[in-house]
């Protein structure tokens, strides 16, 4: 950080330059705070609340101010009303003598009073004198102007509006009303409108940057724990506050991905020592087998032995293709393709191919399957799982001194459909039961028979897909391989794979 | 046949090329997606094999382009993506076969052959005969030299779809696709005792056998030669 001040020398910072670091990290914050979505959303907030705000209290003012002026008005029209009969009845005196009567009665309930000769000089009334704008108009109409008052703190300038009558004579009559008050009201209201707007303002972007901030710093947590992790911290998991909210949903659904990576790199890791160690045994065998045919003297010998290549050769993709469909389920990205899926069809399809086969080998072959039993799945993987299931019964199946006997049966419970294989073989020890589920695990330690290892791991991973498991029982004798699979998916994160 | 390879890889495409010469067929060239898409255009082949990813221009969108144009020539694609969606996006995009890298040169031609055959095979079929077998798709009925054969329903699939490709190789990985429709291939050779039960129906008891076991390659049905 040093190196950031320019210098490059490790020169002691002053006050001033830690000041202006401080203000610059500061200043980088709160620019971060104003982008947040939060402020953003507060802002927008606010603008609106202070629209609405702001409308209310200006039809306010404006309906106010209308009603206000319309009063005043009325009034002055109810007072010219007065005069302008008496002026008709007694003339010029009769005006003057009611104007002289206001003027005793103080100061005529507001009322505002000017009556001048042509020549402008004021007969009689409460105003100074004809006022500028009055002078040059001949016809009648209304006025507004100010006038300047004494008052016991000085001079003021008030408003008035008033009604101009030009007399048949000449003479100028000015009936007014004081509107300074209405004046004053409107000022209050802007006042108002002023603050409130101010306020609101003031409130709205402390609480955005503060509501803000606290988001921020969530948000941060969360993004340090993320760099943190990519930096290679594999165990370290997002905090979760535990309010609940949808930040601590998002933690937690972020967590539990950490936790669904870490198991797949787990199995990844285990099953990448494994494929190295399994794939050894028959690429040396393909090596041999070419290099046989190499040396192969007649054209038969050669023959048998390139084909002997093909088939190991075939065996080894077949492998690949396996670990590409398990890989491929543990991953769960085949649950896009689920449908509806009559496992009972399924099964008698899968027994269909296989009963010939069965019977070929001396063996005896029972299907027990109800009619219907739909559940949400795919079907290519559970007829796979099925075959490798009668698969591995046809191979390892055989008891050297009994007749074969493959039984197929699907069980429809209430919660989950179970796809039973069994056979009357050697089984498989209950100690290894597990064991075999895995990754080349393979019972028959010598590798003498053809087979990759992973039948039984593709038949749990399909389970595992689908929501549901694969389970080795006790045949007496033999082995019952219970493929259990739920009617339906429930949506959400599915059963976790336990040991890939 | 005239076939057609759009492939980029030099090395797999000669491999092609010389294995599809050798089976007297007619091969040319293509190594990127413009190239294949005038080439297909020019001249009329009876089947194209096309590489799904490809330079400048996608498998898929030669086809699809192909197929909007009006032209139906079989196509097969290549890929080294094996998943059941990817086959079916293929076929969606107009393609009539797909087969995943890395496959056999038996599987590839067998698969070829049958593609070529189709565009010459009139559209709507209810009888088919093979040599003195006949079989009535409506009725449901097969005879050979005048004798009712009675077949299971699957039997009847299987050998309804070695009927219509009758004189070609078919895999057992094509009638796993095609009569079963399982897009895997099981470990055990279940399709082996189905085709000898077959065989036990439609040819034991007369002279010539139709049904033909090709080394290394698959099944083929043909008339008994006279």
């Amino acid at each position: 950080m040093d190196k950031a001040n320019g210098t490059g020398a490790t020169v002691e910072k002053t006050p001033a330059q830690t000041a202006a670091f401080a203000a610059s990290i500061k200043r980088g914050r709160l620019r971060r705070i104003l982008r947040t979505s939060t402020f953003r959303l507060v802002a927008v907030y606010l603008f609106i609340f202070a629209l609405s705000v702001g409308a209310v209290l200006g039809y306010t003012y404006w309906q106010a101010q209308r009603l206000l002026h319309a009063q005043i008005e009325q009034t002055i029209a109810a007072d010219v009303r007065g005069i302008a009969e008496q002026y008709a009845v007694n003339g010029l005196p009769g005006v003057m003598a009611v104007l002289r009567a206001r003027m005793r009665k103080g100061a005529a309930a507001g009322g505002l009073y000017l009556l001048a000769d042509p020549a402008g000089k004021p007969l009689a009334g409460n105003l100074p004198g004809l006022p500028a704008e009055a002078r040059g108009i001949d016809h009648s109409g209304w006025l507004d102007f100010r006038i300047r008052v004494a008052t016991p703190a000085g001079p003021r300038t008030r408003h008035v509006r008033a009604y101009y009558i030009r007399l048949n004579n000449g003479f100028h009559l000015l009936i007014g009303r004081d509107i300074e008050q209405l004046f004053q009201f409107g000022r209050v209201i802007r006042n108002l409108l002023f603050w409130v707007l101010g306020l609101t303002a003031l409130l709205g972007v402390g609480g955005g940057l503060l509501l803000s901030r606290n988001f921020l710093r969530r948000i941060d947590g969360i993004t340090a724990s993320v760099r943190s992790i990519r930096a290679g911290r594999l165990a370290r998991r997002v905090p979760v506050e535990g309010s609940g909210d949808e930040l601590d949903r998002l933690a937690e659904s972020l967590n539990d991905m950490l936790d669904q990576i870490e198991r797949l790199m787990q199995g990844m890791r285990e099953v990448s020592s494994n494929i190295a160690h399994d794939l050894k045994t028959p690429l040396t065998r393909l090596k041999a087998q070419a290099e046989d045919a190499l040396r192969a003297g007649d054209e038969a010998h050669r023959r048998a032995a390139l084909e002997a290549t093909i088939a190991q050769a075939d065996e080894l993709l077949r492998t690949f293709n396996s670990l590409l469909l398990i890989a491929r389920a543990e991953a769960g990205q085949a649950r896009a393709g689920f449908s509806e899926v009559d496992v009972a069809e399924v099964a008698r399809e899968v027994a269909e191919l296989y009963e010939p086969l069965v019977e070929e080998q001396g063996g005896r072959f029972t299907l027990d399957v109800p009619a219907r039993v739909r559940i949400t799945g795919d079907r290519q993987l559970i007829a796979q799982a099925l075959v490798n299931l009668l698969d591995n019964a046809l191979k390892y199946g055989r008891h050297p001194e009994r007749h074969p006997e493959i039984a197929v049966s699907v069980r429809a419970l209430p919660e989950r459909v179970e796809l039973v294989v069994a056979d009357n073989g050697p089984g498989v020890p209950e100690d290894m039961r597990e064991k075999v589920k895995e990754r080349f695990v393979r019972m028959d330690k010598a590798r003498s028979k053809p087979g990759s290892g992973l039948g039984l791991s593709l038949v749990a991973s399909i389970a595992r897909l689908h929501g549901g498991e694969l389970v080795l029982e006790d045949n007496q004798p033999g082995l019952r391989a219970v493929l259990r699979l739920p009617v339906r998916q429930n949506g959400g994160k599915g059963k976790a794979p336990g040991a890939a | 046949m005239h076939i057609l390879v759009i492939e980029d890889d030099r090395e797999a495409a000669n491999w092609l090329l010389k294995g599809l010469r050798e089976a007297g067929h007619v091969a040319d060239l293509a190594a990127t997606g413009p190239e294949g898409l005038e080439m297909a255009r020019e001249r009329d082949y009876d089947v194209l094999i096309v590489d799904r990813m490809l330079p400048g221009m996608d498998g898929l969108a030669i086809v699809r382009t192909l197929r909007e144009e009006g032209n139906q020539t079989p196509a097969l694609f290549l890929s080294a993506l094996g998943e059941v969606e990817d086959k079916v996006e293929g076929l969606r995009a107009g393609g009539d076969d797909y087969l995943a890298k890395p496959y056999s040169f038996s599987e590839l031609l067998a698969r070829v052959e049958v593609l070529g055959r189709r565009k010459t095979a009139e559209p709507v079929q209810t009888r088919l005969r093979v040599g003195d077998m006949e079989m009535d798709l409506l009725k449901r009925r097969v005879t050979r030299a005048g004798k009712e054969i009675l077949l299971q329903p699957r039997e009847f699939k299987l050998l309804e779809y070695l009927m219509r490709n009758a004189g070609n190789v078919v895999t057992r990985t094509m009638l796993l696709e095609n009569v079963w429709n399982y897009h895997f291939d099981p470990q055990t050779n279940v399709i082996d005792v189905h085709i000898s039960r077959l065989r036990g129906k439609i040819d034991k008891e007369f002279d010539k056998p139709m049904l033909h076991t090709v080394r290394g390659a698959g099944y083929v049905l043909k008339a008994p030669e006279e």
